[in-house]
C-alpha cells in the first residue's frame, strides 16, 4: 500500500490560520495583539519537519522496526487504525494529515500536548520514526467507527453539525469548521482530518482542550487556533458537530 | 458388633500412642500401627479404609484436621476416625501426611473392567448435556490430584462409590467444597462407570 | 435416577402445572427456562467457584465474577464457531443453547468476589508500572488504555481486576494458538495478538500478578 501524500501546503496552511485567526478574532482581540499571535503562529511553525510529497520513509527507520511499530499502534487505535473504544475512546488515524500526526506526536513526547498514555508512546519515536508513521497512517483508509454513547448518536444532531461544520456560528464568532478542516473535514497539513473521528473522542477533545493542548507557554502552537472556538461552542453544538463529523467517510 | 468396638478401639489406642503425644517424626513402627490394623499393609488400604499410600500429602493433611474438627462427618469417618484422630498434633499430622505421600502405591483394580472405557470417558469429558463437569480439571488427566485436591487413580472401586454416593447424600467436608454438587448430578450408572474406571488407573 | 435429576424434573413439571392457567406457552417455556439457567448456573459454579471467583483445580479455572457481559457472550460465541480454542471448554460451550447466553453473561458480570489471590507479592510494584505505562520500547501498549484504570474492562474488553494470576499468563502465553482461531478480520480479540507476542514470560507475570491483585 503505497501512501498518497497531501502536497506541500504549510505556508498556505498557515496564512490561512491567521486568517481564521483574524476572521473568527475581530470583535474579542484588538488588531495589534491579533497580529502579534498570528506573528507568532507563523515564527513557530517554521521549524517544523519538511513535508515528504510521497516516496520511501527515511532510511534511519528499518522496515522491521516500523513493521512493528505500527503494529503496536493499531493495538489500540484499531487493527485498520479506525479508532477504538476501550477504556478510553483512542481515535482514528486512518488518513490523518501526515503533518497532523508528526506534530502531535513531538507535542506528545514534549508535553505540550497531556495524554498520559501517549506520553510514553512518543518520547521513544525518534523524528524519522514519527515521520514514517505519519506518512503510514496517513495513506490509510477505512470506514468510520460507528457506534459510540446514546447520547451523542441521535438523529437530530446530524443536521445541526452539518449547519456548524459549513457556516459556523456567527453570533459568537465561531467560524466554519470548514474553512480550515476542508471539504468533507479530510483536514489540510497541521489542521487535521476529523471526518469518521469517533463522536465521544471528538466531544472529548472539545471539552478538554485548554486542559490538554498548549501547555508550555513558553512554546505556544498550533493548538492555539482552537482557543476561541471551543470557548465559542455550547455543549449541544459540541455534541451535534461530533455527530455529524463521526459519520462522514468522504 | 463386638469386633468392630474392638477393633476401633485398637486403632483408636495405638493412633493415639503413635501420634498423640509425640513431637518428633513419626517413627516407622508408627505409621505400621495405623495402616496395618486399619489402612492395610503398606498402607495400601484394605476393606472399608482407602489407600494412603502415594496419595498427595496436602489432602491427607486437611483430611486429618476434618476429622479432628469432625468436618468430615460420614458413618465411617465417625465411628473410626474422629477417635484416631482426637490428640492429633499438627506437627505429626505433617509428617504422617508426608510419609505418606511418599510410600509407592499399587492400583486396586476391583472395579467392573466392562465399564472402564465410559468411565476414562466421563472422567476426561464430562458430560455437558447432563451438567457434569469433567473430573480432569480438578484431578488432573491421570486422576494424580494436586495440592488439596486428592489422588483418585487407584483408589478401590468400593471407596469411591461410596465417597460418591456420601457426597450426594449430604456428608461433608470443608465449606465451599465443590464434591457434593457435583456429586449431585451423577446418575447410578456414572458412578459405577467412574469408580471402576478410577480403580484401574495407576 | 440422581436426585439431582428427579428434583429437575419435579421442578419442571411443577412449573408447567402452575403455568397451566396463564395466558401463553411462553410463560411455561420463561419458567423452564428459569429452572435450565439456575442449574446451568450451578454447574458453571462448580468449577468456577461458588461466587464466580475462580478455582485453582489441576488447571486454573479462570474467574468470571463481575466479568463484562458483552465480553463473556463473545467468548462463548467465540469457542462455539471455533474461533477461540479450548479442550475443556468447547463441548461445555455448547451445550449452552444460544438464549441462555445472555442471562448467564448478567449474572455473572452482577457476582461480587474478592481475588482469589495467591500471586507473589513482589512482583506487583512491576507488574503495576506495565499496566499504566506499558512498554514502549517493546511494543506493549498500556494495558490501562483499554482495560481501564481499575482493570474492570469496558464493554468486549475484558475484565482483568482478581482474575487469577496464573490464568493471565497462560493465556497470555498461548494466544496466538487459542484465540482468533480460524476468523475473519473483524475479530477483536486479534488485538491482543501483538501484546501477547511482544511480552516476555517475566513481563506476563509481573502484570499478571498486578491484576490479581485489584478487587
Amino acid at each position: 500500500m503505497s501512501p498518497t501524500q497531501p502536497t506541500a501546503k504549510r505556508a498556505s496552511g498557515a496564512v490561512r490560520a491567521a486568517k481564521a485567526m483574524a476572521c473568527h478574532a475581530a470583535g474579542a482581540f484588538s488588531r495589534a495583539a491579533m497580529a502579534t499571535v498570528v506573528g507568532a503562529i507563523v515564527l513557530t511553525s517554521a521549524p517544523m519537519a519538511p513535508v515528504r510529497a510521497g516516496g520511501p520513509k527515511p532510511a534511519a527507520v528499518s522496515d522491521r522496526a516500523l513493521a512493528a511499530k505500527i503494529e503496536y499502534c493499531k493495538t489500540c487505535h484499531g487493527l485498520s487504525a479506525q479508532g477504538f473504544r476501550g477504556a478510553t475512546t483512542m481515535p482514528r488515524l486512518a488518513g490523518q494529515t501526515v503533518e497532523y500526526v508528526e506534530g502531535q506526536l513531538t507535542a506528545f513526547a514534549e508535553r505540550r500536548r497531556a495524554n498520559r498514555f501517549m506520553y510514553n508512546v512518543a518520547r521513544v519515536l525518534s523524528p524519522e520514526m514519527r515521520a514514517a508513521l505519519a506518512t503510514h497512517f496517513s495513506g490509510l483508509r477505512a470506514p468510520p467507527l460507528r457506534g459510540g454513547p446514546r447520547e451523542f448518536t441521535a438523529e437530530d444532531l446530524v443536521a445541526e453539525g452539518k449547519t456548524i461544520f459549513e457556516e459556523g456560528v456567527p453570533a459568537r464568532d465561531v467560524p466554519p469548521c470548514m474553512s480550515c478542516h476542508g471539504q468533507g473535514a479530510k483536514g489540510d497539513s497541521a489542521f487535521p482530518r476529523l471526518a469518521g473521528q469517533p463522536n465521544d473522542y471528538i466531544v472529548a477533545k472539545l471539552q478538554n482542550w485548554n486542559k490538554e493542548r498548549g501547555l508550555d507557554p513558553n512554546t505556544p502552537d498550533f493548538s492555539i487556533t482552537m482557543q476561541p472556538i471551543v470557548r465559542g461552542l455550547n455543549k449541544s453544538q459540541i455534541l451535534a458537530v461530533a455527530a455529524y463529523l463521526s459519520e462522514l467517510d468522504p | 458388633m463386638m469386633k468392630l468396638i474392638s477393633l476401633k478401639t485398637a486403632c483408636a489406642t495405638l493412633l493415639a500412642c503413635a501420634l498423640g503425644l509425640s513431637a518428633t517424626p513419626v517413627k516407622a513402627s508408627g505409621i505400621d500401627n495405623c495402616t496395618g490394623f486399619c489402612h492395610g499393609a503398606a498402607a495400601q488400604g484394605i476393606a472399608q479404609a482407602p489407600r494412603l499410600a502415594g496419595q498427595k500429602p496436602l489432602y491427607i493433611a486437611r483430611q486429618l484436621r476434618a476429622f479432628h474438627d469432625r468436618s468430615r462427618d460420614n458413618p465411617l469417618s465417625r465411628q473410626y476416625m474422629w477417635y484416631a484422630t482426637e490428640n492429633l498434633q499438627d506437627e505429626t499430622l505433617r509428617a504422617l501426611a508426608l510419609q505418606l505421600a511418599a510410600l509407592p502405591a499399587t492400583p486396586a483394580r476391583d472395579g467392573r473392567p466392562e465399564l472402564v472405557t465410559a468411565g476414562q470417558t466421563l472422567f476426561e469429558n464430562g458430560s455437558p448435556e447432563n451438567e457434569i463437569v469433567a473430573c480432569v480439571v480438578c484431578h488432573g488427566p491421570q486422576g494424580e490430584g494436586i495440592r488439596d485436591i486428592p489422588r483418585l487413580g487407584g483408589l478401590s472401586y468400593e471407596y469411591l462409590k461410596r465417597r460418591l454416593l456420601q457426597w450426594a447424600e449430604g456428608y461433608h467436608a470443608t465449606a465451599l467444597h465443590p464434591m457434593p454438587r457435583v456429586a449431585r448430578r451423577l446418575s447410578a450408572d456414572d458412578i459405577e462407570a467412574l469408580a471402576s474406571y478410577l480403580s484401574f488407573v495407576q | 435416577m440422581a436426585f439431582g435429576k428427579r428434583l429437575a424434573l419435579v421442578g419442571a413439571a411443577l412449573a408447567i402445572a402452575w403455568s397451566g392457567a396463564a395466558a401463553a406457552d411462553d410463560t411455561a417455556v420463561a419458567k423452564l427456562s428459569d429452572g435450565a439457567l439456575r442449574s446451568k448456573i450451578e454447574y458453571c459454579k462448580m468449577c468456577h467457584g461458588e461466587n464466580g471467583q475462580g478455582f485453582r483445580g489441576f488447571v486454573p479455572v479462570p474467574r468470571l465474577a463481575g466479568q463484562q457481559p458483552q465480553y463473556f457472550e463473545n467468548q462463548l460465541q467465540s469457542a462455539v464457531a471455533g474461533r477461540r480454542h479450548s479442550k475443556l471448554m468447547t463441548d461445555i460451550l455448547k451445550s449452552i443453547p444460544p438464549s441462555m447466553r445472555r442471562p448467564l453473561a448478567v449474572h455473572f458480570s452482577q457476582l461480587v468476589a474478592k481475588p482469589l489471590g495467591g500471586a507473589p507479592r513482589d512482583l506487583i510494584a512491576a507488574g503495576r508500572k506495565i499496566f499504566e505505562e506499558g512498554i514502549p520500547e517493546a511494543n506493549v501498549p498500556a494495558c490501562m488504555a483499554c482495560h481501564g484504570e481499575g482493570a474492570k474492562g469496558h464493554n468486549e474488553v475484558p475484565r482483568l481486576a482478581g482474575q487469577l494470576d496464573d490464568y493471565v499468563i497462560s493465556k497470555l502465553s498461548n494466544w496466538g494458538s487459542e484465540r482468533g482461531q480460524a476468523s475473519a478480520e473483524a475479530d477483536p480479540v486479534r488485538i491482543m495478538a501483538v501484546v501477547a507476542r511482544n511480552l516476555t514470560r517475566s513481563q506476563m507475570s509481573a502484570v499478571a500478578a498486578y491484576v490479581s491483585d485489584q478487587p
